[in-house]
């Protein structure tokens, strides 16, 4: 394309004037308002895992892929596979993110079982600490979110994940990561993978629901956060985690 | 005095060319930053609601329902209740918004029922696995069992 001088001035002057008449950035780049129906006050996002139900089948992956669009060889959601020896060190795998399930174990000598990982959606969350420009935060509901038209690709946020579940995306060169489905719960649906999940392994939990099954749950079992010693205040709680989970 | 004024004038215009820059930055900063942003907190308020705006891929089951309201009966006595209809037939949004547009493929059966039931130690012990070999010599799952609502 050529521009002249006088295109150039063209374009500045309708800039300026777009400027003066107060056009917000929404309006440039076209964001869409929030839902009347749904209020960021009235939730707290988080999720609720029984390891002692998950069998390692990669729905929830496969399903995340799909609904999130994620890239090959990346992942917002994954699945590990545990085999812990006494006296060893555990042995962990996770094939691809178990995205096609596991290869089968016949190690019956060994405490083993699948441990599904996946953004904390922390409230006090390291990554949201050191984004220098406030491309990640906490949402008033209560989901780690980026802005992909803020984010500047500095990596700091992944480097600052103790969970390692940020990646930069490779086309977009943003920071990418589970939005807890924040597109589907704000209309009333479950995550992807919570609604692929097939034994009800992971549950997406509203903590401001008073009816939410959450606060039995958290009532009738021994739950635990990961790595707590980073007092992250991490939201996604595992029944019956075992110590040697990191 | 106009000694004074004469030495201060060294300082004046720096003064000068200092506050010239600060109305700038002031200026670009009201222009380049949103109004939006610090709404809620240290960004852009109106993110929330493009990150919400996103379609969705996996339209629920109780989408599904309205129309397989047959299937979804069958279904629903069995032993696989709890699995939704999107967990084997992959997502279907695009379906539920345009049934005719929009056919559904058949699942991968030889994988499908293999993911969840092939037996491996580090499964629930409850759960019901069987080695896939030895159990049906490559024999696809749905020829005996009706996936809708296994029997054992």
């Amino acid at each position: 394309m050529d521009l002249s001088r006088r295109d150039l001035f063209k374009i500045g002057g309708k800039l300026l004037l777009l400027a003066s008449a107060g056009a917000t950035f929404d309006e440039i780049v076209g964001a869409a308002p929030p839902s009347e129906a749904y209020r960021t006050a009235d939730h707290w996002w988080g999720m609720i895992i029984d390891i002692d139900k998950c069998i390692g089948c990669g729905s929830c992956v496969r399903a995340c892929s799909e609904e999130n669009h994620v890239p090959d060889g990346y992942f917002r959601t994954w699945v590990e596979r545990y085999q812990v020896e006494e006296g060893k060190q555990p042995v962990v795998d996770s094939p691809k993110g178990a995205i096609d399930g596991f290869p089968p174990s016949t190690r019956a000598d060994v405490k083993s079982f699948f441990v599904p990982k996946l953004c904390n959606q922390c409230a006090a969350s390291p990554c949201v600490q050191v984004c220098p420009v406030g491309a990640t935060f906490v949402s008033p509901d209560g989901v780690v979110l980026v802005d992909e038209t803020y984010c500047l690709g500095c990596r700091y946020c992944i480097q600052a994940c103790p969970y390692g579940c940020r990646y930069l995306h490779p086309e977009k060169h943003t920071v990418d990561k589970c939005t807890l489905c924040y597109h589907r719960i704000t209309k009333g649906l479950t995550t992807a993978c919570c609604e692929n999940c097939p034994t009800g392994a992971r549950q997406l939990v509203d903590f401001k629901d008073p009816k939410d099954p959450v606060h039995e749950f958290l009532r009738n079992n021994k739950v635990e956060v990961l790595k707590p010693y980073m007092a992250t205040q991490a939201k996604v709680y595992y029944k019956d985690l075992d110590g040697a989970v990191r | 005095m106009s000694r004074l004024f004469k030495t201060a004038g060294h300082l004046i215009r720096p003064a000068l060319v200092l506050l010239a820059g600060l109305g700038l930055f002031l200026v670009i900063r009201a222009v380049i930053v949103p109004k939006d942003f610090g709404k809620y907190g240290h960004y852009r308020g109106a993110s929330l609601g493009m990150i919400s705006a996103r379609p969705i891929s996996y339209a629920g089951q109780d989408q599904c329902v309205l129309c397989h309201d047959d299937e979804a009966k069958v279904h629903s006595t069995g032993k696989h209740a709890g699995v939704r209809c999107e967990a084997c037939h992959g997502a279907l949004a695009k379906h539920a918004d345009d049934p005719g547009a929009n056919k559904p493929k058949l699942p991968d059966v030889a994988n499908l029922c293999r993911r969840c039931h092939e037996k491996d130690a580090a499964k629930p012990k409850g759960f019901p696995q069987v080695d896939t070999v030895a159990h049906s010599q490559g024999i696809l799952c749905n020829t005996c069992h009706q996936p809708h609502n296994p029997h054992l």
